[in-house]
């Protein structure tokens, strides 16, 4: 499967902030074919640094899609049966409008003049996107970690186009510890001296920083487990250490690997702007009276958490399962058994697959009896 | 003097003895193999709203969905049958029925079925007060201890029961509260709990006298 993203321009986007962004691009990527009563959509939400390739093979960059092992033909999302979209988030730095993106304004890039965003933000313009698609209710909205906050998000703000949503290692408001993980991030970018207030366009990019930043990202998605049996104490290229701060272990030469190729491929300003979006997520608006903040909705829901995820631990999804119930609300859970820490939805997708494959049908189903 | 004096319309009183076994004759169906699923699928009328405790793998709920259209949820604890019941369409939550109910609203069900549990959950009268409260009618299916294999097994072997019905060696039983038919009986007087419904079977005949000597399962319909 070839694919190409696709754009679309928006004359303006109102934020949670107060402020207009105008205009806004987005991109996004559309897999399978949308049918005649257009009852097949399936809106893919992605976590914090995907982008809108989800699936199959980039035409421009020959790569294969962030969820490919979910979405294709007779895969769980099936492009065989469901039209999938996924576009990127706004704030983000792969074709949709975000710090990195030029300010008509002044002729240059946003930087930190870009506006604060939330996850409302990023799904009013997802929004804009499926009306511009043509599309007057979507079948599901789907996506893990990041993308399940706008999966739940998405049920609660636009309750009469959402007929399932399924929020995947998620959580109804980001906690201490998540918030704290990401200070950490952006502290690290923040005093990198190339960060310069955010004003390194065409400059040296701040890089030590943001791959220090990813480094402790990465960390939070393994698990012990998962970093016991991918590194253990192994040495790296050596017999015994080194005695000295250059690499000894296996598992600092992944992490340095991983924050260097990240630097590649992402903007330290959209690091900054996407994780503020998610510390200041809170479906309960700061209430906490969850029942009530998910009382608009009107989904069919399916949770899934891991029992290894300690960043977004599954007593988080199982708090929005209790809401949903006291509510009577139609709702399955399942914690899904694997040592792949948070990172599991994305690479310990068997049993996973199969939930959604079995959800997503008898939705359909659902929807054509009515 | 132009009208004419009709009897004034009144509901039958519900007394469950008097109420005729209509669809049940002395041999029962089955359906997915199971005599007691058979009974329970009878007692549930099209379109219910029906939540199942310890709902295994959704099998039952799979059927009464496809055809009596009902509305369903189930709980169940372990997450390989969990999985499977939500790749089959079901909305299963993975949870413990001992707890798992705590955030329903009242009555939101019309029938809430515990379908060969109740002898093992860890508290069976918190469950089945919870049942009561969460849905208009309970269905509690369960095997009777006072079956005269399991009498006769504990007389002449001296050791604890093991039967067809019972066949777990004691200490690798998932069965913890062992009832027998007039138990529960007792159990539903004490709580004031109407009984509507009683039918025992042993195999796949109903058993119309000595009940608590000769069913091996026995299916209640019970309110409040």
């Amino acid at each position: 499967m070839i694919v190409e993203t696709k754009f679309v321009r928006f004359d303006s986007l109102e934020l949670d902030c107060g402020a207009t962004l105008s205009p806004v691009d987005v991109a996004y990527e559309t897999y399978g074919e949308l049918n005649k009563d257009k009852t097949n959509a399936v809106l893919i939400l992605h976590a914090f640094t995907g982008d809108a390739h989800a699936a199959g093979i980039s035409k421009e960059t020959g790569k294969l899609g962030w969820w490919d092992s979910m979405i294709g033909p007779g895969k769980a999302f099936d492009t065989n049966k469901y039209f999938v979209i996924c576009s990127n988030v706004l704030g983000g730095c792969a074709g949709t409008t975000g710090p990195s993106s030029i300010n008509p304004k002044t002729g240059r890039p946003y930087a930190m003049s870009f506006p604060v965003i939330t996850i409302r933000d990023m799904v009013r313009l997802q929004k804009k996107l499926i009306d511009y698609l043509g599309i007057p209710r979507l079948l599901a909205v789907a996506g893990g970690s990041m993308g399940a906050m706008q999966a739940l998000q998405w049920a609660v703000d636009y309750p009469d186009m959402v007929a399932a949503a399924i929020p995947i290692a998620g959580t109804w408001r980001h906690s201490a510890q998540q918030i704290a993980f990401n200070e950490v991030g952006r502290q690290a970018i923040m005093s990198d001296p190339d960060w310069d207030g955010g004003n390194y366009y065409g400059k040296r990019p701040p890089a030590r920083g943001l791959a220090v930043a990813r480094m402790i990202g990465h960390i939070t998605y393994m698990s012990d487990e998962s970093m016991r049996e991918k590194f253990g104490r192994r040495l790296r290229n050596k017999d015994k250490p080194g005695f000295d701060f250059s690499i000894d272990f296996e598992v600092e030469s992944y992490l340095r690997y991983r924050g260097s190729k990240f630097v590649d491929r992402f903007d330290a300003n959209s690091y900054l702007y996407i994780t503020k979006a998610m510390d200041y997520f809170d479906i309960s608006e700061g209430t906490g009276r969850l029942v009530e903040a998910l009382e608009p909705t009107k989904a069919r829901f399916l949770l899934i958490s891991f029992t290894s995820d300690w960043l977004y631990p599954s007593y988080q999804s199982q708090e929005i399962v209790r809401a949903l119930q006291a509510l009577n609300r139609d709702v399955a859970y399942c914690e899904l058994t694997s040592n792949y820490g948070h990172d599991a939805f994305l690479v310990d997708v068997a049993e996973q697959a199969e939930l959604v494959r079995g959800f997503l049908a008898s939705t359909y189903k659902q929807i054509q009896r009515s | 003097m132009g009208t004419t004096l009709t009897k004034p319309q009144t509901a039958k009183p519900e007394t469950p003895a008097a109420e005729p076994q209509r669809h049940l004759g002395p041999f029962v169906r089955q359906i997915l193999g199971r005599s007691d699923y058979a009974i329970i699928s009878e007692l549930i009328p099209p379109g219910s709203r029906v939540l199942d405790l310890g709902c295994g793998d959704g099998e039952l709920l799979e059927w009464l969905i496809e055809h009596k259209n009902v509305i369903a949820r189930g709980i169940e604890i372990d997450s390989a049958k969990v999985q499977r019941a939500i790749a089959r369409g079901v909305s299963v939550f993975q949870g413990d029925i001992d707890e798992g109910l705590t955030d329903y609203p009242d009555q939101v069900f019309d029938y809430v079925i515990l379908s060969q549990t109740l002898q093992e959950t860890r508290r069976p009268l918190k469950v089945l007060r919870e049942m009561l409260r969460v849905g208009r009618h309970g269905i509690v299916a369960f095997p009777n201890f006072g079956h005269w294999s399991v009498r006769l097994s504990h007389l002449f072997s001296g050791r604890a029961p093991r039967t067809k019905l019972f066949p777990h060696a004691w200490y690798d039983s998932p069965n913890i509260h062992f009832l027998t038919i007039k138990d529960f009986e007792d159990l539903c007087k004490q709580e004031g709990w109407t009984i509507e419904r009683r039918i025992c079977l042993a195999g796949n005949h109903t058993v119309p006298l000595l009940a608590n000597l000769l069913a091996e399962v026995a299916v209640f319909m019970i309110r409040k």
